[in-house]
């Protein structure tokens, strides 16, 4: 990133190098010359954009007010998408869910991702080697991780059984943990971590470059332990490192997807199963469209929904954290 | 000062178990799924599990690229991803370098709008863009997923070019030749040919979004010759439940590429980290 970060910071910045004001004076026929082939380096982005992107929200968010259903005429009937929604006891239990898996997940890969970016940060032999292992989950894709644990939860012969049964003790009988409602959405929860978690790291070992080396040094000077020198040098020179991936991961638990329907499928053959106790917000919407029963409007709505509440949440989020900060 | 040279030797112990702890929960399912593709299919689940494979086979990879349409889905994932970066690198370059490098009217709207775009759960656009696919007959067709994989991460390719566009100093548009050069030009002997490093990045994500990618290609594919590697793998799950060897198999036949990849251009992989979200 480097360089390019304080474009983020302000996004409208104009270019130093661009005059300012200088337009105006300009006759028409030389500024249409001057322009006409900066829009058409940006035609061909903009358009793909404009057809795939920009039209398609605009048609969601119309068609959201209407009953339509692929085929067919549309009547405009106003709220009742979102009324029904609001009182659709399937999408409050996919919503609730949504909110524990959300929850667990962040958690789980904010306090993992954080003991293994400090892990890293020591001077350790095999550091590089460490680190890409962490990292391996990240790059491997959905399907084939979500596959992988299928097998591991297996209820006969699954090797979490085999550890948790024969090796450890800890449980008497073996668990079919993905057929079972009462466990299924948490171990989908393991695996939303363990494949996160890398990530998650690797944003905060960047963080931890930016706690400088001498405020650690005097700190020990004056005698603080390693806990005290943690919570009073480091956290807080993490604090923007850990609101950043608080809305980035909270986002993404919120969008979880081919876990829940890969996994609920090979275990119970159908998706969100056993007994609905894994159907997210986005299982439930896609199978309002896709799963049958072809109502985009209903699932255009649920899905505005879930993206108003995925808003709310974060902007909570940013609040939350800019009052932590102050003194 | 002894009982601090203890203490500094313990904890460095600590942190050599728990690193290495950790670094066996991470590689153990990776570790069991290779070596379940090498073991014969008899002793695929037994109990206690063998991590090292009595009788090892190449069996379940012949199995799976002969037998099965498994090197159809591998070529359909190579198309796929193969045009969709090239599709999406370009574009984002030609946008990244006009907002990074011009003023013009529209300019803020323009770009606030991409970067809004990339801020959108996807399930919002999918639910349209299949009726966009529809009316434009790209429903099950690799086409409608090379431009939608295009469109995807647009927004954040965009973003990233333009930092990179925006870090070059206005001296090399200057440089004599090309003075007065249209933004063409500028952009096709100057811009382009620094910003190397900058396409690499772009491209890994465009490379691993296509590659992976699994919900639109589900929404729109229904025909099975048309399937990519992530649809092909489950559907091999799907229909053979108790081939694990098979599957598995399969799995780091198309997990392969994207390993090579990582292992030559880690850094590219790591300094795009912070921009590449966790979307499931």
């Amino acid at each position: 990133m480097g360089t390019s970060r304080r474009y983020w910071a302000r996004p409208w910045r104009r270019p130093s190098h661009v005059p300012v004001g200088g337009t105006t004076l300009e006759p028409l026929g030389s500024r249409l010359r001057r322009l006409l082939p900066i829009y058409g380096l940006l035609l061909p982005g903009l358009l793909l954009f404009g057809i795939w992107a920009a039209y398609p929200m605009a048609r969601s968010f119309l068609m959201s007010f209407t009953d339509w259903r692929l085929m067919g005429e549309s009547t405009f009937v106003g709220l009742d998408n979102y009324t029904r929604a609001v009182t659709d006891p399937a999408f409050h239990r996919a919503l609730v869910a949504t909110v524990g898996y959300t929850a667990v997940t962040v958690a789980g890969q904010l306090l993992l991702g954080l003991g293994a970016a400090l892990l890293l940060n020591e001077r350790i032999h095999g550091r590089s080697l460490l680190r890409l292992v962490y990292y391996l989950p990240v790059i491997s894709s959905w399907v084939i991780v979500s596959l992988i644990f299928v097998w591991l939860y297996n209820g006969q012969t699954g090797v979490l059984n085999w550890l948790l049964n024969d090796v450890l003790g800890i449980i008497d009988k073996n668990v079919a943990w993905l057929a079972e409602p009462s466990t299924a959405l948490w171990a989908i929860a393991l695996l939303g971590i363990w494949k996160g978690v890398g990530w998650t790291m690797v944003v905060y070992l960047a963080g931890l470059q930016t706690v400088p080396e001498e405020l650690h040094e005097a700190a020990a000077i004056d005698g603080a332990g390693t806990r005290a020198r943690f919570r009073n040098v480091t956290l807080p020179f993490l604090r923007t490192t850990t609101t950043f991936l608080l809305v980035v991961l909270t986002i993404g638990g919120f969008s979880t997807f081919i876990p829940i329907f890969v996994m609920s499928t090979a275990a119970t053959g159908q998706i969100g199963g056993p007994l609905n106790s894994t159907e997210v917000a986005l299982t439930y919407t896609w199978k309002q469209a896709f799963g049958g029963g072809l109502d985009f409007a209903y699932a255009s709505a649920l899905s505005f929904l879930v993206a108003a509440v995925v808003a709310l949440i974060s902007i909570l989020e940013l609040r939350f954290a800019r009052a932590q900060g102050q003194p | 000062m002894i009982i601090g040279q203890w203490e500094a030797r313990l904890r460095r112990v600590v942190t050599y178990a728990a690193a290495l702890a950790f670094g066996l929960v991470m590689i153990a399912p990776f570790a069991f799924m290779v070596s379940t593709a090498f073991k014969p299919h008899a002793y695929v689940l037994e109990i206690p599990p063998q991590l090292i494979p009595e009788q090892p086979t190449l069996d379940n990879f012949v199995r799976a690229w002969s037998s099965g349409d498994f090197g159809r889905y591998f070529f359909n994932s190579l198309f796929v991803t193969v045009l969709s970066t090239a599709l999406s690198v370009s574009l984002a370059a030609m946008l990244g370098f006009t907002f990074a490098r011009y003023e013009f009217p529209g300019r803020r709207v323009l770009f606030g709008a991409l970067l809004f775009t990339m801020m959108v759960p996807g399930m919002l656009l999918l639910i349209p863009q299949f009726i966009v696919a529809r009316d434009l007959g790209l429903i099950n067709t690799l086409w409608g997923l090379i431009i939608v994989y295009s469109v995807m991460n647009l927004g954040l390719n965009t973003f990233l070019m333009r930092g990179v566009y925006a870090a070059m100093p206005q001296e090399l548009f200057d440089a004599g030749s090309v003075d007065g050069a249209g933004p063409w030009r500028a952009f096709r002997s100057i811009a382009l040919p620094l910003s190397k490093p900058g396409l690499a990045t772009v491209a890994i994500f465009s490379w691993l979004l296509a590659w992976d990618e699994f919900t639109w290609a589900i929404t729109i594919l229904a025909d099975q010759d048309l399937y990519t590697l992530p649809i092909g793998i489950r559907n091999l799950q799907v229909a053979q439940q108790t081939e694990w060897g098979l599957v598995f198999a399969a799995s780091l036949m198309a997990l392969a590429p994207v390993l090579v990849l990582f292992v030559v251009l880690q850094k590219q992989f790591v300094s795009g980290a912070f921009v590449g979200a966790t979307k499931g």
